[in-house]
C-alpha cells in the first residue's frame, strides 16, 4: 500500500509491493524501450570477459570513476586545518556545493567554505569584480583570521590572475592589506585532490614565510614539523600528534583539520576549531626537519620547504603497519634525539601480537587495492607484513615512478609475487581486473560498492566483498574517526581485515545442513 | 525568404571592419534590410553606420545590469545608416577575462531574444582576426551564419591568414551548412595582387567576389565616422562597394574550401614573387657567424 504518515517505508521495501512492482514494469514495458532481458543479461556477461577486459584496457577518452577529485577538493581540506581560516573558491558556485556536500557526507559535519560565485560577466570579464566584493563579505561575514583562495576550472581556462585580483582587492581597500590571503592556483582539470592539496600548503608556507626568512635557522625552535597530507581519517592526525608528544618531539602538524571536522553537539555551532595557527606557520622554518607522510604528490610544497626553508625534508613512507611506522618512529628519534618511548614499544608489541594472533585467517588471503598512492603503497606494504596477498593495486592519481616502487616492493617479498599494478586506470578498469582474476577482497572507498554489486550479480561465487578503507567512505557511518597510520592505525586495519575474512566465513558457512559444519563459534 | 547570415573573417588589421560597413552601406542603399553584429572586444564594427565612437556593447550592459537576462533587445540594438541594425557582443579589456565566451554569450542573447526573427534580409558577423579560440567560431555554429567571406590583399600574411580561416571553415563544414562564398580583395597596392588573390581563391576552390581597389576617400570618411556610401555616394569608391554588394546579393558560389598546405602555399607565393626561394644555407646561422664565414655564391 502506498505510504501514510504514521509509518513511512524507504523504497526498499516499499518498491518490493505488488503494486509497485506492477507499476515499475508498466513503466519498463511502455517508456523506458528496454532490450529485452536476454540481451541485458548477455551484454553483462559480455562486460566480464577476458575480450571485454581486453577492450577496456584499450579505452583512451573516457574515465569511468576515477577513484580521485579534484584539485580546489584538495585545497579546501588543506585550508581547513588551519586556525580560523575560512576556505574561499574563486569560481562558480556549484564546485564550491560540491565540496560541501562531499566533504559533508564523509565526515557528517557541516563544512564552512565560500564561492565568489562568478557568472556568465565574470566568465567573459574576468572574476575581479567577483574577488572584490567576494573577500569583503566573506571577512566581514565570517571574521576569519585567514581566507585561503583557491581557483576552479573555469577561472583557470580565463586565466583569472589570483594575486593580482586578490591585491588589488586589497589595494582597494576592501580588506586590510596585512589581512592573511595565501591562494592556490587550483585547474580541475590538472592532477587530483592531492595536486590541489599540495597547491593550497604550498601557498600557505610561501605567504607566512617566504618574506620573512632572514632570523629563521632549521634546528633553531627544536620542532619538527608533520605533514599529513588530503587524510580523510581524523584519528590520523591524532595520532600523529600522540606519537610526537609520546616521544616528547615537539611537532607541529602543518594542516590539521581534525577539530573543525569532528566538533561537539552541544548547541553552540562551531564554525573554526583548532587549527595550525599563523604563529605556528611562521615558526615552521625553525624546525629540525619537515616529514612529508605522503611523499607521493605533494613535490611543490616539499620543494619551497627543501629551498627556503633550507630543510632536508627526509624521507619517510606513509606510516602504515608495521615497518613503515618504525622508520616513521626511528626517523622522528633521529632527528630530534629523543628515543622511542616505552609506550610507543608496548604499543607496538601489542600489534605484533595481533599479528600472530590473525595470521591463520589473512595468510594466503589476497586483496586487490586502489586509492591514493601513498594508501595503496601503504596498504600493500602491510598486507604482505600481514602474509596477505596484494593482488590488483590501482591508483589513477599515481606516476609511473610510483609504478616502479611498487613493483620493487612486491618484489621484496613473497607475498607480493601476484601482485599487479596499474596507475592511472580507474574503477572500470578495476572491475575488469578483479573479474578476470578474482581476488578474495576489494579494499577502497564507498565507490567500489558497485563493483561488490556486479560481481555478485556473475554469481555468488564471483562475488568481490568491499572492505571500507580510504575516502570517501559515504555509505558507512563514522569510519571517518578511526586511524589507519601508526601502530594504532594498523591494529584498526588489521581487526578490519580479519573480521571482514571472518564475516565472509560465516556467510559463506551459514546453510543449514549444508556448509554450517564449518560455522563455528570459534574462529 | 530566410535571413542570410554571412561571417567575414580576415587578417586583423586588413580592413574587415571597414569594408563590412561600406558593403552593409551599400546593400542597405539597395533596400537591403541588414543587421551587423560585431564580434570584438574592441567594438568598432558599427561606429561608421551609427556615427559613434564605440557602441555599448552587450557584454558591457550585461554586466552593469548584472547579468545578460536583466538586459532587453532594445538596450542593445541600434539602428543606424539607412536603418542598419548595429549591435556589438563587446568583451574584456586586453589580458583578462575571456572574450571567446563574451562572443558566445552575446550570440545565445541575441537568439533567445529574437533579433533574429526581425524583418531581415542579411546579417553580417564581423569577426575578430584571428579565431583563436571556439568562441570566436561561435558565429559560424550550426544555424547561424552559413556563408563566409574571407577579407584579403596580396601581402603574405594575409593569405596566410586566408588559408588558415580556410581550415577553420572545412571542420565546421564537414558537419554543417557552413560553407566559403569568397574572397574580398581588400587591396594594398601590391603587384599583380588582383591575379594573385584570383589564384589563391581558385586554388581554395572559391572566387575573388571583387577587388576593391584602394583609395584615401575611404579614410576621408572614415575620420568623419562614415562610410563611403554615406559620405560621398557619387565616388568611385562607393561604386566598388556597390558592386561588392551586388555580387553579394546574386552569390550562389558557396564551397567547402580546399586550404593549401604549407608548400602550396609558398610555391604560389613564389610563383608571384612574393617569396623567395628558400635559402637553406642560412638556417640558424647568426650575424655573427655570417660575418667570419662568407657566405657563398651571393646572387
Amino acid at each position: 500500500m502506498s505510504q501514510t504518515a504514521e509509518k513511512i517505508v524507504p523504497c526498499y521495501p516499499l518498491f518490493q509491493q505488488p503494486e509497485y512492482r506492477e507499476t515499475l514494469k508498466k513503466k519498463a514495458a511502455e517508456y523506458e524501450n528496454r532490450e529485452p532481458a536476454n540481451v541485458i543479461d548477455e551484454t553483462f556477461e559480455w562486460t566480464t570477459s577476458p575480450e571485454y577486459r581486453a577492450l577496456n584496457f584499450q579505452r583512451e577518452a573516457l574515465t569511468v570513476n576515477p577513484a580521485k577529485a579534484c584539485q580546489p577538493l584538495g585545497a579546501v581540506l588543506c585550508s581547513l586545518g588551519f586556525h580560523a581560516t575560512l576556505p574561499y573558491v574563486h569560481g562558480s558556485q556549484g564546485c564550491t556545493a560540491y565540496f560541501r556536500t562531499y566533504f559533508n557526507r564523509h565526515f557528517k559535519e557541516p563544512i564552512a567554505c565560500v564561492s565568489d560565485s562568478m557568472t556568465e560577466d565574470a566568465a567573459v570579464f574576468g572574476g575581479q569584480k567577483n574577488m572584490f566584493a567576494g573577500l569583503q563579505n566573506a571577512k566581514a561575514l565570517y571574521e576569519p583570521e585567514m581566507i585561503a583562495v583557491s581557483s576552479t576550472c573555469m577561472a583557470e581556462v580565463i586565466g583569472d590572475d589570483l594575486n593580482a585580483f586578490i591585491t588589488n582587492t586589497k589595494k582597494d581597500g576592501r580588506i586590510p592589506m596585512d589581512f592573511p590571503t595565501p591562494y592556490a592556483h587550483t585547474p580541475s582539470f590538472i592532477g587530483s585532490h592531492l595536486t590541489g592539496w599540495d597547491n593550497m600548503l604550498e601557498g600557505i608556507l610561501r605567504y607566512f614565510t617566504l618574506n620573512s626568512m632572514q632570523d629563521k635557522e632549521p634546528g633553531k625552535s627544536g620542532k619538527i614539523n608533520l605533514v599529513a597530507g588530503f587524510d580523510g581519517y581524523l584519528g590520523n592526525y591524532r595520532v600523529l600528534k600522540q606519537m610526537a608528544r609520546e616521544m616528547g618531539v615537539e611537532a607541529t602538524l602543518l594542516s590539521d583539520p581534525e577539530a573543525v571536522l569532528d566538533t561537539p553537539a552541544d548547541g553552540k555551532y562551531r564554525m573554526y576549531a583548532g587549527g595550525t595557527t599563523q604563529e605556528e606557520v611562521k615558526q615552521a622554518p625553525n624546525a629540525i626537519d619537515t616529514l612529508f607522510l605522503q611523499p607521493w604528490g605533494i613535490d611543490k610544497s616539499k620543494k619551497f620547504v627543501k629551498e627556503t626553508w633550507n630543510h632536508p625534508t627526509t624521507a619517510v613512507d606513509a606510516p602504515y603497519g608495521l615497518a613503515a611506522t618504525d622508520q616513521f618512529l626511528m626517523t622522528l628519534s633521529r632527528l630530534s634525539g629523543r628515543p622511542i618511548p616505552a609506550s610507543l614499544e608496548l604499543e607496538r608489541g601489542r600489534l605484533v601480537d595481533m599479528m600472530a594472533d590473525s595470521h591463520a585467517w589473512l595468510h594466503g588471503r589476497s586483496f586487490s587495492v586502489y586509492g591514493d598512492p601513498d594508501f595503496v603503497m601503504g596498504m600493500a606494504r602491510f598486507l604482505m607484513e600481514l602474509g596477505a596477498e596484494p593482488l590488483h593495486l590501482l591508483s589513477n592519481n599515481a606516476t609511473k615512478r610510483w609504478g616502479k616502487a611498487m613493483e620493487t616492493l612486491l618484489a621484496s617479498s613473497p607475498y607480493g609475487r601476484r601482485g599487479e599494478v596499474h596507475f592511472g586506470r580507474d574503477l572500470w578498469h578495476m572491475r575488469s581486473l578483479v573479474f578476470e582474476k578474482k581476488p578474495d577482497f576489494l579494499i577502497g572507498n564507498s565507490y567500489g560498492k558497485f563493483i561488490q554489486r556486479d560481481t555478485l550479480h556473475k554469481g555468488k561465487a564471483f562475488e568481490v566483498p568491499l572492505i571500507r578503507i580510504g575516502f570517501p567512505i559515504f555509505d558507512r557511518h563514522h569510519l571517518h574517526r578511526q586511524t589507519t597510520l601508526g601502530y594504532q592505525g594498523a591494529m584498526y586495519l588489521l581487526t578490519t581485515l580479519v573480521n571482514a575474512v571472518l564475516e565472509r566465513l560465516d556467510e559463506d558457512t551459514r546453510g543449514m545442513a549444508e556448509t554450517d559444519y564449518n560455522y563455528d563459534l570459534i574462529r | 525568404m530566410a535571413i542570410r547570415q554571412c561571417a567575414i573573417y580576415g587578417k586583423g588589421g586588413i580592413g574587415k571592419s571597414t569594408t563590412t560597413q561600406n558593403l552593409v552601406a551599400a546593400l542597405a542603399e539597395a533596400q537591403q534590410k541588414v543587421m551587423i553584429v560585431g564580434c570584438d572586444p574592441k567594438a568598432d564594427s558599427t561606429r561608421l553606420i551609427l556615427h559613434a565612437k564605440a557602441q555599448n556593447t552587450i557584454m558591457q550592459l550585461a554586466s552593469e545590469a548584472g547579468s545578460v537576462e536583466d538586459l532587453e533587445l532594445s538596450d542593445v540594438l541600434k539602428a543606424g545608416y539607412g536603418g542598419i541594425r548595429c549591435v556589438e557582443s563587446g568583451g574584456p579589456e586586453p589580458g583578462v577575462g575571456c572574450a571567446g565566451r563574451g562572443v558566445i554569450t552575446a550570440i545565445n542573447f541575441l537568439e533567445e531574444e529574437g533579433a533574429y526573427e526581425e524583418d531581415l534580409d542579411f546579417v553580417f558577423y564581423d569577426v575578430l582576426g584571428d579565431v583563436v579560440c571556439g568562441g570566436f567560431a561561435m558565429p559560424i555554429r550550426e544555424n547561424k551564419a552559413q556563408e563566409i567571406y574571407i577579407v584579403v590583399s596580396g601581402e603574405m600574411m594575409a593569405m596566410y591568414a586566408a588559408n588558415n580561416i580556410a581550415k577553420g571553415i572545412v571542420k565546421y563544414a564537414n558537419s554543417g551548412k557552413v560553407r566559403l562564398a569568397g574572397l574580398i580583395c581588400n587591396s594594398r597596392n601590391t603587384d599583380r595582387e588582383a591575379d594573385l588573390i584570383e589564384a589563391l581563391a581558385e586554388r581554395l576552390g572559391t572566387q575573388m567576389i571583387h577587388f576593391v581597389p584602394r583609395h584615401n576617400v575611404v579614410q576621408r570618411a572614415e575620420i568623419r565616422r562614415m562610410t563611403v556610401i554615406e559620405y560621398d555616394p557619387t565616388s568611385p569608391q562607393a561604386d566598388e562597394y556597390r558592386q561588392l554588394a551586388h555580387k553579394i546579393v546574386n552569390n550562389k558560389k558557396m564551397v567547402i574550401p580546399k586550404p593549401l598546405t604549407m608548400d602550396e602555399l609558398e610555391e604560389l607565393l613564389m610563383e608571384f614573387g612574393i617569396l623567395d626561394e628558400e635559402d637553406t644555407s642560412i638556417i640558424g646561422r647568426t650575424a655573427a657567424e655570417e660575418a667570419t664565414i662568407p657566405i657563398q655564391a651571393v646572387a
